[in-house]
């Protein structure tokens, strides 16, 4: 076993080999421009281009012309939102999506609200998902789109989809879902769950970073989106700039991959996570953040309470893991997706999430569960707050010294 | 971020970590901080009759700078005196530790604890709490 172990592949993922090696004639052998129609080389990078685009539209349930090449999800939020707002303007002006969305779709929105979008920004419950009451409600004539994700990035809570893409419909506007999270994860369908637009991502599907996708929907309806860039014209005029084959071929194989081992992946990952999640709820004053049926397989959020997280962090020096709490003078705002489950600003500093992976075995999850129930205790040890809990004083009656 | 090995090794083996009786009236306890702000600092002395602290301790909710400061913290003060101990500025805590600027709080939070220390055992003892002077937040 070699250390650190990496348990933050919602971060990012390593890259499967068999994907580095799909690739690597890419870079200096059969390196043309996808787009020289006239000589061999740009034919062969074409072909591989056409096949990846097969690849990536068969894992979503898309057909191939649908499949826009981005430089990643960031991008392809951006050009979903903006574009969609820009084409789409003369029909309304109104976009609701989350408070959990992930920053370049929230911020997107800011960029729109100051273009003239009204965006609607739907709370979550305690569990992480949406109220569809409140989606519909919140729904007017001017409505063109609805933007929410599919998995959450810090919680792994997977939204009804399918439900509010039939509410967006019933209503005439558009659906777009950021599924970065969750292409290659679980099974996502596009027909099956009413998509017209969605963005996903190469490296978090153990392909390669700086490359992603836009699924753009062709018929019933046919959604079109306005450029961001302005250029050669490239996937059908909607992404200008030369594809990026390697990563294309990467993001193409890393796709094939998932769609055929995914189903056994989810089961083994699940098992351990859940194993991981059990054993760390033995630990007192524990809690898993966010719904526990409807989760992505290989995520547990978990808040120990009374420890701070950057500080458990570090007593867990041989596990990269991730933390909801930023307890630095640059932003003293714990994670925004806890805070909006309504957990209070010190169980959202406690958190810490564990990202399982392709490449996680049972015996890194053993190590990790030992690891953290050491450093929780030794942190315990020295926490004021869990020594009143102990003696039973009520933190909420303190008044602390904010500052 | 990478922890100086200073950090991590008070990190790693706190010192003085604990509780003093603070109904006691030679113990001084300071706690500052907020939950909500992800830190919280009780720093505990016991003085004599000379007005030399014989004893410290501390406990700490957060990050592994404000748990290295407070452990730094409780080593300095034993054998000071009072008038000593108040002149304890946050900036030593930051060259000793080689803090970078964004932990710069967390040693803030450790002056703070050592002045409330200090004015608690000073209110118990029928003296005037010192004035606070702003540190270098
Ligand atoms: C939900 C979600 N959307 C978007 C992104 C950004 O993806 P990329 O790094 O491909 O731009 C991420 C990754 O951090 C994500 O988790
Ligand atoms: S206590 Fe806030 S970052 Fe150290």
């Amino acid at each position: 076993m070699n250390l650190p172990i990496y348990l933050d592949n919602n971060a990012t993922t390593p890259m499967d080999p068999r994907v580095l090696d799909a690739m690597l004639p890419y870079f200096n052998q059969k390196f043309g421009n996808a787009a020289s129609r006239n000589h061999a080389f740009g034919w062969v990078a074409e072909e591989a281009v056409d096949y990846s685009r097969e690849q990536v539209a068969k894992l979503v349930g898309a057909n191939e012309k649908e499949i826009i090449f981005t430089s990643g999800a960031t991008e392809s939020d951006n050009l979903a939102l903006k574009g969609v707002f820009e084409m789409y303007k003369d029909k309304g002006n109104h976009i609701i999506t989350c408070v959990t969305e992930h920053k370049a779709v929230l911020d997107a929105c800011k960029h729109l609200e100051k273009l003239g979008a009204r965006v609607t920004y739907l709370p979550v419950k305690t569990d992480g998902l949406i109220d569809l009451q409140q989606l519909e409600d919140a729904i007017t004539d001017q409505t063109i789109l609805v933007a929410i994700m599919y998995g959450n990035n810090e919680i792994g809570v997977i939204q009804p989809v399918k439900e509010i893409s039939a509410i967006a419909h019933k209503h005439g506007a558009l659906f777009f879902t950021d599924a970065t999270q969750a292409v290659g994860k679980i099974p996502v369908n596009v027909i099956e769950d009413g998509i017209d637009l969605m963005a996903f991502s190469a490296h978090k599907m153990y392909g390669p970073k700086g490359v992603g996708a836009l699924y753009v929907r062709r018929k019933n309806p046919r959604v079109k989106v306005t450029a961001q860039m302005d250029g050669g014209g490239h996937e059908r005029g909607m992404r200008s700039g030369t594809l990026n084959v390697p990563g294309i071929v990467g993001f193409g194989k890393a796709c094939e991959l998932c769609r055929l081992e995914m189903a056994d992946e989810a089961k083994r990952l699940s098992a351990l996570r859940d194993k991981l999640q059990n054993s760390l709820l033995e630990l007192e004053e524990s809690y898993v953040n966010g719904n526990i049926e409807h989760r992505l397989p290989h995520v547990a959020n978990i808040s120990f309470k009374y420890v701070e997280g950057e500080g458990l962090m570090m007593a867990m020096k041989d596990l990269a893991v991730s933390s909801g709490s930023a307890c630095t003078s640059a932003s003293l705002e714990p994670s925004y997706v806890l805070k909006s489950l309504g957990l209070s600003d010190d169980l959202a500093h406690s958190s810490i999430r564990f990202g399982l992976g392709r490449f996680t075995t049972e015996e890194e999850i053993d190590y990790a569960i030992e690891q953290t129930k050491k450093a929780v205790n030794h942190l315990r040890d020295l926490s004021p707050l869990w020594e009143m809990f102990k003696e039973g004083i009520d933190l909420d009656k303190i008044e602390w010294a904010e500052h | 971020m990478a922890y100086s090995d200073k950090v991590i090794d008070h990190y790693t083996n706190p010192r003085n970590v604990g509780t003093l009786d603070k109904n006691k009236n030679n113990v001084g306890t300071g706690l500052v901080g907020a939950p909500e702000c992800g830190d919280v600092m009780r720093l505990q002395i016991e003085v004599d009759a000379n007005n030399t602290i014989t004893d410290a301790k501390f406990k700490t909710f957060g990050c592994g700078s404000a748990i290295a400061s407070s452990s730094l913290a409780t080593e300095w003060l034993k054998g000071k005196t009072i008038d000593e101990a108040v002149k304890i500025d946050n900036m030593d805590i930051v060259e000793e530790l080689a803090l970078p600027p964004v932990k710069i709080h967390c040693s803030v939070l450790a002056e703070d604890a050592i002045k409330a220390a200090i004015n608690d055992y000073r209110v118990k003892n029928g003296l005037e709490p010192l004035e606070a002077e702003k540190s270098h937040h």
